[in-house]
């Protein structure tokens, strides 16, 4: 055996790592003046990621503190396990309201009325975006940028073609869908895959038409569980997607049902700029155009796209309009976390990102002159001017109820006879998950 | 240059600590209850020493496997707030046979464990078999072996994208429809999202990524197996079909068992590609994937313990199964 130079050699090298261990701390003596650091988890990847980041530096290069931002889109999982394990990030990015609310009842969030400067909030903040932060009275969150829902994206140049108008009634958007269909095209494109999440854009389309067809009191009974799925309103909703939009079995729309549930919501645009276009109108939030932008055909806002707002159903409810927007929460009280979150409030901080494109800012001194282009202005001033806004019902539910929704979404599309029973499974989820 | 010096200073002096300081502590454990036993009546060493031995193995998996398995149980039977619920949840997740969410989810399971662990194992020895008589071998072993570098997550982007969807008519994206379309002139088929084949399409993924670990174990039982009799049974006249039959299958009997078992855990812990690929939606929910949504979307604890709970019953009987294989075929050697 001769082992002994492996022996000697192994020796060597635990000394001369120990002695370099010995070293190490002597020489660590950094001189930097930091703030110490805040532990931010939020959902944005990719430009908005890079539109957060360009937010933070600012305050960092003021203050020292370092934002350490973690991006996830399994936030649910990531953020319960953290916060259950008592280990959550200082800021978080929320799901929605919903949550926040049962992060809010089981003592998890940090209340911010004395974080906040509240007078300031008040009167920069339109009362609803307060609002929706809000859980018994109490603040908890607060809303980085928000985005309007209900927006019927088109090419104009396809409609000029055609001399399609754009319509401003429910009955004038039915004439033109039978225009466009009887031409042999496709009206609509829709979307429906993404992630967990599938199904959400159709959900969307529900909740717009139950808010525009039933009004703002039943909208709210609905989302709050205090009314069934199964009630005439909700059930007259689904019928009204089914029917007037989508079609029997997905007529309506390109590639039909099958091509709905295979394309992922943000590719859902694509068809609208082919030649010759695969559908006319696409509807979705004002976060669409960010999507646009990354189409291999490069479509140019306001020559190549513009949106017209779904018109309303019921004129009882004009001007209602599903609201959605970035909820943030404080996990942990420190110094560095109350003095970002305040940061993020300010006009300041939300002029960056909106100046940057695809950025609602729920600040009212955001001048509308900061907005990249005229089409990101026009979305921002109907979010302003929106008489009846109410947030994303899908939102607002706890994420069992929500899951159901979309998960229902999918089955409805995949056969619209299958409603009642489809609604018979959403009240169940209803009864058991508020 | 930052992060050099967080790493000297923060996290070396760490992982040398536990390079050193874990087998130090151990052979401290070892020896020093060594020195203990070596104190006691002669007779009880002998018994006592095999448990110092096992004792810190047994720890962990009680701290890591076994807590957490009992945890795992009380907590199904607890409705959301952590009440005593009885055994409502199971009832929850086992109503409405056969079309509820639950039965699905067993359902979903069961092809797996059918189809997953057939077709792997069929392919596992019919490569194994094949490639034993061609010179090239080598090769084509370590192209179906390659997938097995590939994790689940990859894999499962990998055939998203192959099995992408467009309309009948406009040019396919994805490989499996182009092929469909083109060589068979059929229409497109929503591969993730048409209810008929999305199980089918998704263990396909599955398979494809196992077949190089069920080849690589059973071609070397093949390898095993001694030429002189084979010889043997080529000089008494037999076949190659009947040598395969009688001689090598019999032989390669317990890997065979051992390598199918093991599929069958794989198969009823399956998750990662349906995590990716469908997050169980269109009826792909498997009971991991079920326990994963019930917890972390739903946020209930209960019914994702008793979902947990009901694979932990499957597995168990393959386990037993499993090590009563090990130790017949230990017997026999």
């Amino acid at each position: 055996m001769d082992g002994r130079p492996l022996v000697k050699g192994i020796g060597l090298l635990v000394l001369s790592v120990l002695a370099l261990v010995a070293c190490a701390p002597g020489s660590s003596s950094s001189n930097t003046t930091t703030g110490g650091s805040v532990n931010v988890l939020g959902t944005w990847g990719g430009d908005e990621q890079a539109s957060f980041l360009a937010m933070v530096k600012p305050f960092t290069d003021q203050t020292g503190i370092k934002v350490n931002y973690e991006g996830t889109r399994d936030i649910n999982a990531v953020l319960t396990t953290r916060v259950q394990a008592g280990n959550p990030p200082e800021l978080a990015g929320l799901p929605g309201p919903g949550q926040m609310f049962q992060f809010a009842k089981d003592n998890k969030l940090v209340a911010l009325d004395n974080v906040l400067d509240m007078g300031a909030m008040n009167s920069q903040y339109s009362s609803n975006w307060v609002k929706l932060g809000q859980y018994n009275g109490k603040t908890y969150s607060i809303f980085i940028k928000t985005s309007l829902k209900g927006l019927v994206w088109y090419d104009p140049k396809n409609f000029a073609a055609k001399s399609y108008q754009v319509p401003t009634s429910w009955d004038q958007l039915q004439s033109l869908q039978g225009q466009i269909a009887s031409s042999g095209a496709k009206p609509w494109c829709i979307g429906l895959s993404s992630g967990s999440a599938s199904g959400w854009p159709g959900s969307d389309w529900v909740k717009e038409i139950v808010l525009s067809q039933s009004g703002p009191t039943v909208y709210n009974a609905w989302w709050s569980g205090k009314q069934k799925w199964s009630t005439p309103e909700i059930k007259k909703a689904w019928q009204t997607w089914g029917q007037m939009i989508l079609g029997a079995n997905g007529a309506n729309v390109y590639g039909g049902p099958q091509y709905m549930a295979a394309t992922a919501f943000g590719d859902a645009g694509q068809p609208l700029f082919t030649s010759p276009p695969g559908c006319y109108m696409h509807n979705q939030g004002s976060f669409m155009n960010s999507f646009f932008d990354a189409y291999s055909t490069k479509p140019q806002t306001g020559v190549d796209y513009k949106f017209f707002a779904l018109p309303d159903i019921n004129s009882q409810y004009t001007g209602a309009r599903v609201v959605a927007g970035d909820l943030f929460g404080m996990f942990k009280d420190t110094p560095q976390a109350r003095a970002l979150i305040k940061y993020l409030t300010t006009p300041a901080a939300q002029d960056i990102w909106v100046k940057r494109g695809g950025a609602i800012s729920p600040n009212k001194n955001v001048s509308f002159s900061d907005y990249p282009d005229d089409l990101s202005r026009s979305i921002a001033q109907s979010m302003i001017n929106t008489k009846l806004p109410e947030f994303d019902a899908g939102d607002l539910m706890p994420s069992a109820m929500q899951t159901a929704y979309w998960k229902a979404v999918l089955d409805f599309v995949g056969d619209q006879s299958k409603l009642d029973s489809i609604l018979a499974t959403l009240d169940k989820v209803q009864a058991d998950s508020y | 240059m930052d992060i050099l010096i967080t790493f000297l200073t923060g996290y070396l002096p760490w992982i040398i600590g536990v390079l050193i300081g874990v087998p130090a502590l151990l052979a401290a454990y070892i020896i020093g209850f060594e020195f203990v036993i070596r104190l006691l009546p002669q007779e009880r060493q002998g018994w006592v020493r095999p448990w110092v031995w096992v004792g810190p193995a047994l720890a962990f998996v009680a701290v890591f496997l076994v807590y957490p398995t009992i945890g795992t149980v009380i907590v199904s039977l607890e409705d959301k707030q952590g009440n005593f619920a009885g055994l409502l949840n199971f009832q929850h997740v086992l109503a409405d046979f056969p079309t509820g969410d639950g039965w699905i989810s067993i359902r979903d399971n069961l092809y797996w464990l059918i189809l997953y662990t057939g077709f792997v194992l069929l392919f596992g020895v019919l490569l194994a078999v094949l490639t034993d008589r061609v010179p090239y071998e080598t090769p084509v072993k370590s192209l179906i072996f390659m997938p097995m570098a590939i994790s689940f997550v990859a894999l499962g982007v990998i055939w998203t994208f192959m099995y992408s969807y467009q309309p009948p008519g406009a040019p396919q994206t994805g490989t499996m429809n182009s092929l469909l379309t083109t060589l068979f002139h059929a229409q497109p088929i929503t591969w993730l999202q048409d209810k008929r084949v999305n199980n089918f399409a998704l263990i396909l993924a599955a398979i494809w990524g196992q077949t190089g670990f069920a080849m690589v174990i059973l071609s070397a039982a093949l390898k095993g197996i001694p030429g002189e009799l084979l010889e043997a049974a080529r000089v008494d006249g037999a076949g190659e079909i009947t040598i395969f039959r009688r001689v090598i299958f019999p032989l390669m009997m317990p890997t065979i068992t051992v390598v199918g078992t093991t599929l069958v855990i794989f198969s009823l812990k399956a998750f990662d590609v349906v995590y990716v690929m469908t997050q169980g939606n269109y009826e792909t929910n498997v009971l991991a994937n079920k326990a994963y949504l019930e917890l972390f979307t739903a946020f209930n604890k209960g019914r994702s313990g008793a979902v947990a709970v009901i694979l932990l019953l499957a597995v168990i009987p393959v386990l037993i199964f499993n090590m009563r294989q090990f130790r017949t075929v230990e017997a026999r050697r």
